[in-house]
């Protein structure tokens, strides 16, 4: 008797582009012991998710095995009919995916969809499996777990979700889960507790597991052994602690020195000094609704300030603000100690000139129809006044200043560029308006974690140049850590706290920014398991975050 | 009764067959995927396939004259239709392999990806550009053109009573039918070219001017055109034609003018929809944004930013309006209501010519008469959305 | 129930709002006829003591607002007025006061024929449709969606007439199986005038199984790309299962939007249609009197095909909202 369960051999995967079959995985190995937890990272595109699938022997529309060999528990999974493979997924083999919000039926109830596999494969009675469920539920934490069940998938949070669609993969007790990057929509907050509950089932119950990341510190906590890719190749694959502590490959070793990137501290600002954006009590309001109350806070020059929230924290909406997009209700907004006026169409040229943007998806903030050419010069053109020669002469210095060969990139399409040329060229259209004042608007969470930190390098050596501010909005403390002089921490629409970045990082600090600062992964693999000893089970997640209203 | 025995046989036999087929296939193959895993519903098709192709091509074969003498127009009608086919497939081949080797290198590339039936669309919409420019030289006689022999019958044998100097014969007040369907091509698709680029000039602007500006003037603009959308096309088209045909009187020319402007006005209001809301799913990107903050005016932001990006959809939607635009255009003809003679139009045509059809059985020509018409609209309109399709296909593919 | 409730009485309002406005756009556009209504049936030669009858009888000395209200409450209340073909009959003859025929007289047989033929047509063509559509989506990609594909391409794009013609030519005239014009009368059995109305509807068949067939294969194929289909088949469903029970519940949304725009769609379909098989409808009235501009009819017959697209428009709406259950079980 083998403790192998799946057994993947120079498996090779194509995908269909353009009428050809161009490879997604380039021949990896893969094998799983039972009761094992595996993790795959990888940047996207790597093949993670495709290769996740295979072990299910599954394959989407429009990818196919071109092969190798898998096997589960000793079946040939390619060679086996539609009929058997059926009758292992779901009931040996189970999968939970990265929306658990799409991956539900929105016609059906959770607890009839929690029960179908057990009663289709005759696992389980329709009652029993419906109290299993009901005690998967407690055993999850999720609140109300007698009720929450009898819920339409539109009626529950997209935390309490995918910790249900795990309950719903252990439905059948399988002997491998896959975990399609489980937590990636999720709030860090939020996070915690499904990777907690995650864990604690996955041990309990001794199943195998695949879990698919791109969060090194996720997988840190989660997984017995990592495995990293690279466009479909295997770069390397070793136990959790010594992958973490001895990285060998280049490529792994990059990824590891990201997180360690991190610049200077600044000597403090004078006091007298006039910053180059002052918020002044700004209340916004969409239609009725205030989304920003009171806040203020100062920009200085050189100085980088961090906003920090979750999702619908008000971040994006204090941009808008000071951009002029929406006037607010109540405050104002200072440029070098002068008032602004609150529409951006009633601002003069020069002041639309010294606030400048970068944004999230370098795709939609980048005409596609354009050539770089074109983005970058036309703000050259629109405030220099700069023609013909003198304005290709100045985009070919903008695009020297963001590390990007003139010659080569001048006349490109932005579909013609990866993401973080892309980003590169959001930046040299910022630069090229010469403001004072750039709002970089998650700027790095979009892209790999490699490209990111080249992003910050740059953003940060431009800052000491050019004598740039940035307002920097995040919801990645890592970035923070990393790139930030104060930081500004932002809850429903208020600011909770702001100070330098040095003290924020210390205790003690309010309850909420102690929250958010505790539930960002750590490389640690045993930060989890810490983490949850210090706060103790009542004080997870939800509870935690009701208590403090 | 019988034939619905015949048929209810023959379906058994395919079921069985179907049965038949993935065990057989199952047992040769040593269990094959393909077999293996095939549905019974597949297997059925196949076969039903098969049957379907062994009928048609024994009824192709089947002989045109009875012994006595007398044709028979159905196997004609059929090997007509299959030749047709036949050769448009082989042409649309000829035209696509032409287009991989000469060209520039994006066209070249463009015809190395394309479907046969686009290149067929292609080929089709370039022959009736063609007609259209050239009717005139193309044309034996004008559209006008009165002969004294009356209903000659086509075929050009004098014997049969036709005319060898009218290859399809005369109408009932002597005009050269040859002549009619190819001016038909300059007329009926000119008018409808014409009337289409109105529909867009007027719904497109106003369209990309509510995207952009919003506000009262989206509002107003988009709530009268929901009203307008609601009554249908047709139906609103024929009651405006008929106050124009008041407004008219006698010019039959000015009524033609009316029509083009009753079906641009009726049609920009779906090119206006559309518009707004590619318009509007552009304006929300950070591009727009981005310039918009940069303090760009209005011109700039729909001629430079919003239009560039708009072309793909709005080609596509041109070729489907051009479709609508053309079958209202011969609908109206053919009701009577359309354009207006002397101008030679295949909407009348077919109205006129349509008792024909009845005359199958003796003179399969002349039957086919009408439907030469109906048909030069239907591969027209048929050629153009093949091409829509395939644009659609592309632009929807290469988001994925 | 209530916020559902809620919509769907905003959207009848709406959908009654539009029939109004509707209503006053078609007056308007019958009222920028050129002169008057008089003078227009009559032509020149008319004398004008005749001009005059006519225009006091059909109260055209009225101010248009008070016209278009009375019109409307005549409408409302099932009388459309009076037929011009008649009036201008009628005072040709010198007779004032005969036997008049109202355009609701008119109009009620034709418009139950029209029902009738929609009817046969919608029986057909719905189960065939939403069938084939589904297994089109089922069977993507492969020769029999590429077939079908092709084929329904070509019946959307043929204009109505050329696809009577084609099936005159088949089944009436070398097969003789069904008649190719529809005569049909008042006191018909059903059996002889489903087979006199059997060739138009199957015309209308072919155009609106076209449309319906391709609409319902895109909202299966989109439906199936969705993430809980796909977590349906990894729970190892069985296929049929997934698609009754996952999939099914969802497309229904969909499935009937495409039904009722098609209907919609009949609408403008019959008219074509009927004059070809002459086809005592609401359709041919139409645009026979369209020909003889006999503007109380043919204001009349717009009223009825618009109220009937409306009331289309708005069932698909209603019904897409009751059947959306991110709607039915509110948060």
């Amino acid at each position: 008797m083998t403790d192998t369960l799946v057994e993947m051999r120079d498996i090779r995967i194509e995908g269909r582009a353009d009428e050809t079959w161009m490879p997604i995985i380039k021949g990896v190995d893969l094998t799983l012991k039972k009761g094992e937890v595996l993790g795959l990272i990888g940047e996207s595109g790597a093949g993670k998710s495709t290769l996740g699938l295979a072990a299910m022997g599954f394959c989407r529309d429009g990818v196919r095995i071109a092969g190798g060999s898998v096997s589960f528990d000793g079946i040939d999974l390619l060679a086996a009919s539609a009929e058997q493979k059926r009758r292992l997924l779901g009931k040996r083999i189970a999968y939970v995916a990265q929306s658990a919000a799409a991956s539900f039926n929105p016609a059906h109830k959770l607890i009839d969809q929690h029960v179908e596999a057990p009663v289709q494969h005759g696992v389980m009675a329709r009652a029993e499996s419906e109290q299993d469920g009901i005690e998967l539920y407690r055993k999850l934490r999720l609140p109300n777990p007698d009720e929450i069940g009898f819920r339409y998938p539109h009626q529950v949070s997209g935390g309490q979700l995918q910790r249900a669609m795990t309950a719903m993969a252990m439905a059948c007790r399988p002997d491998l889960i896959i975990f399609d990057e489980p937590t990636t929509a999720l709030d860090v907050t939020t996070q915690i507790e499904v990777l907690a509950s995650i864990r604690q089932i996955v041990e309990e119950f001794d199943t195998a597991a695949i879990y698919i990341t791109h969060d090194l510190a996720v997988v840190a906590q989660m997984a017995d052994r990592i495995k990293v890719l690279l466009r479909g190749d295997e770069v390397e694959e070793a136990d959790t602690r010594e992958m973490l502590s001895h990285p060998k490959q280049d490529y792994t070793k990059s990824l590891w020195a990201v997180r360690e990137f991190q610049r200077p501290p600044k000597p403090p600002v004078a006091e007298d000094a006039t910053p180059v954006v002052s918020v002044q009590g700004v209340t916004a309001a969409y239609g009725k609704i205030d989304v920003l109350h009171n806040v203020s806070f100062d920009i200085h020059e050189g100085r980088t300030v961090a906003v920090v929230g979750e999702s619908g924290s008000g971040k994006s909406t204090t941009a808008r603000v000071i951009t002029g997009l929406l006037p607010p209700r109540m405050g104002g907004i200072e440029l070098d100690g002068e008032a602004l006026p609150p529409d951006y169409r009633q601002r003069s040229k020069d002041q639309l000139r010294q606030v400048q943007m970068i944004y999230q998806m370098a795709d939609t903030a980048l005409n596609p129809r354009k050539t770089v050419g074109e983005i970058v010069g036309r703000p050259v053109e629109f405030y220099m006044g700069l023609r013909g020669r003198k304005k290709r002469d100045r985009v070919a210095q903008l695009l020297d200043q963001i590390e990007l060969p003139a010659g080569e990139f001048i006349d490109r399409l932005p579909s013609e560029m990866s993401g973080g040329q892309k980003q590169r060229i959001g930046i040299a259209r910022a630069l090229a308006a010469e403001p004072k004042f750039i709002i970089c608007d998650e700027v790095t969470s979009a892209l790999d974690q490699l490209v990111a930190e080249g992003i910050l390098k740059l953003l940060a050596r431009l800052q000491d140049e050019l004598k740039l501010s940035y307002m920097f909005i995040t919801h990645d403390l890592a970035t923070v850590r990393s790139i930030a002089d104060e930081v500004v921490v932002m809850k429903d629409g208020e600011v909770v706290e702001q100070g330098p970045k040095l003290d924020m990082f210390r205790p003690p600090h309010h309850a909420y920014t102690d929250l958010l600062l505790s539930s960002v992964p750590e490389m640690d693999p045993d930060w989890l398991t810490n983490l949850l000893a210090e706060r103790g089970v009542d004080n997870l997640g939800d509870a935690a975050v009701d208590k403090m209203g | 009764m019988s034939v619905w025995l015949t048929l209810l046989i023959a379906l058994a036999a395919i079921a069985a067959g179907g049965w038949a087929l993935r065990f057989a296939g199952q047992k040769l193959t040593g269990n094959k995927p393909v077999f293996r895993d095939m549905p019974y519903a597949v297997a059925f098709g196949y076969v039903l396939g098969a049957a379907v192709l062994v009928f048609a091509v024994w009824y192709f074969f089947q002989p045109t004259m009875t012994e006595q003498g007398t044709p028979v127009a159905g196997v004609m009608f059929f090997r007509w239709a299959v030749q047709a086919f036949i050769g448009f497939a082989v042409a649309a081949y000829l035209f696509r392999l032409l287009g991989r080797h000469v060209g520039t290198a994006g066209s070249r590339k463009m015809f190395r990806q394309m479907p046969l039936t686009a290149s067929f669309g292609i080929l089709v919409i370039l022959i009736y550009a063609f007609l259209a420019v050239f009717a005139g030289v193309l044309a034996p006689y004008g559209q006008a053109e009165v002969f004294q022999q009356v209903n000659a019958l086509p075929g050009g044998n004098a014997a049969t009573g036709g005319n060898p100097d009218h290859l399809l014969g005369t109408d009932q007040i002597g005009r050269d039918l040859l002549s009619r369907l190819i001016y038909g091509a300059q007329n009926t698709v000119g008018i409808a070219f014409a009337t289409t680029c109105l529909a867009f000039f007027l719904g497109g602007s106003l369209g990309f001017l509510a995207a952009t500006l919003q506000g009262w003037f989206d509002q107003v603009l988009s709530r009268a055109v929901d009203v307008l959308m609601a009554i249908p096309s047709l139906i609103f088209a024929l009651l405006l034609m008929t106050i124009a045909s008041a407004w008219a009187g006698s010019e039959k020319w000015l009524l033609t003018v009316y029509m083009v402007i009753i079906i641009a006005v009726i049609d920009s209001t779906r090119v206006f929809r559309l518009a707004r809301a590619v318009g509007m799913n552009i304006v929300v990107m950070d591009y727009i944004e981005a310039a918009k903050l940069r303090g760009e005016g209005l011109r700039y932001l729909i001629f430079r930013e919003i239009l560039p990006n708009a072309t793909a959809p709005l080609l596509a939607e041109f070729g489907l309006r051009f479709c609508f635009v053309f079958l209202t255009i011969a609908s109206l003809s053919f009701l009577g209501v359309g354009i207006q003679p002397p101008l030679a139009d295949w909407g009348t045509m077919v109205r006129d010519l349509a008792q024909f059809i009845n005359f199958a059985a003796f003179s399969p020509l002349t039957a086919a008469l009408p439907l030469m018409a109906a048909g030069a609209i239907a591969l027209l309109t048929v050629a153009v959305n093949f091409v829509v399709d395939w644009m659609l296909y592309r632009s929807s593919g290469l988001k994925e | 129930m209530n916020p559902v409730l809620k919509i769907i009485l905003q959207r009848l309002a709406l959908g009654l709002l539009t029939l109004f406005i509707v209503s006053i756009v078609i007056f308007t556009a019958v009222n920028m006829l050129p002169g008057d209504f008089a003078e227009a049936i009559l032509g020149q030669g008319a004398t004008p003591e005749a001009v005059d009858a006519i225009r006091r009888d059909l109260g055209l000395d009225q101010h248009p607002v008070a016209r278009y209200l009375d019109w409307l409450a005549g409408a409302v209340q099932g009388d459309l007025g009076n037929s011009f073909a008649q009036a201008n009959f009628a005072s040709f003859v010198g007779a004032d006061s005969g036997v008049r025929v109202t355009v609701a007289q008119q109009i009620a047989p034709r418009f139950a024929n029209t029902m009738f033929l929609a009817g046969v047509t919608a029986a057909i063509a719905v189960p065939f449709a939403i069938t084939l559509g589904i297994l089109a989506a089922l069977y993507r990609n492969s020769v029999f969606d590429k077939a079908a594909n092709i084929t329904t391409l070509t019946s959307i794009s043929s204009p109505e007439f050329f696809l009577a013609y084609v099936l005159i030519l088949f089944l009436a005239v070398l097969n003789p199986v069904l008649p190719s014009l529809s005569n049909i009368y008042a006191d018909m059995g059903f059996g002889e005038r489903l087979q006199k109305t059997l060739l138009p509807a199957l015309t209308l068949t072919l155009v609106v199984t076209a449309h319906m067939m391709r609409m319902t294969r895109a909202a299966i194929i989109n439906l199936l790309a969705s993430p809980y289909i796909e977590m349906a088949r990894l729970k190892g469903i069985k296929p049929m299962r997934v698609i009754v029970r996952h999939a099914l519940p969802n497309a229904l949304a969909p499935i009937i939007n495409v039904i009722a725009l098609n209907l919609a769609y009949l609408i403008t379909g019959v008219v074509v249609v009927e004059v070809v098989f002459v086809y005592p409808g609401i359709g041919q009235l139409f645009v026979d009197s369209v020909k003889i501009r006999d503007i109380p009819v043919v204001q009349a017959c717009c009223l009825i095909f618009a109220a009937a697209y409306i009331l289309l428009n708005l069932t698909a709406d209603i019904l897409s909202i009751l059947s959306n259950p991110r709607l039915r079980h509110k948060k």
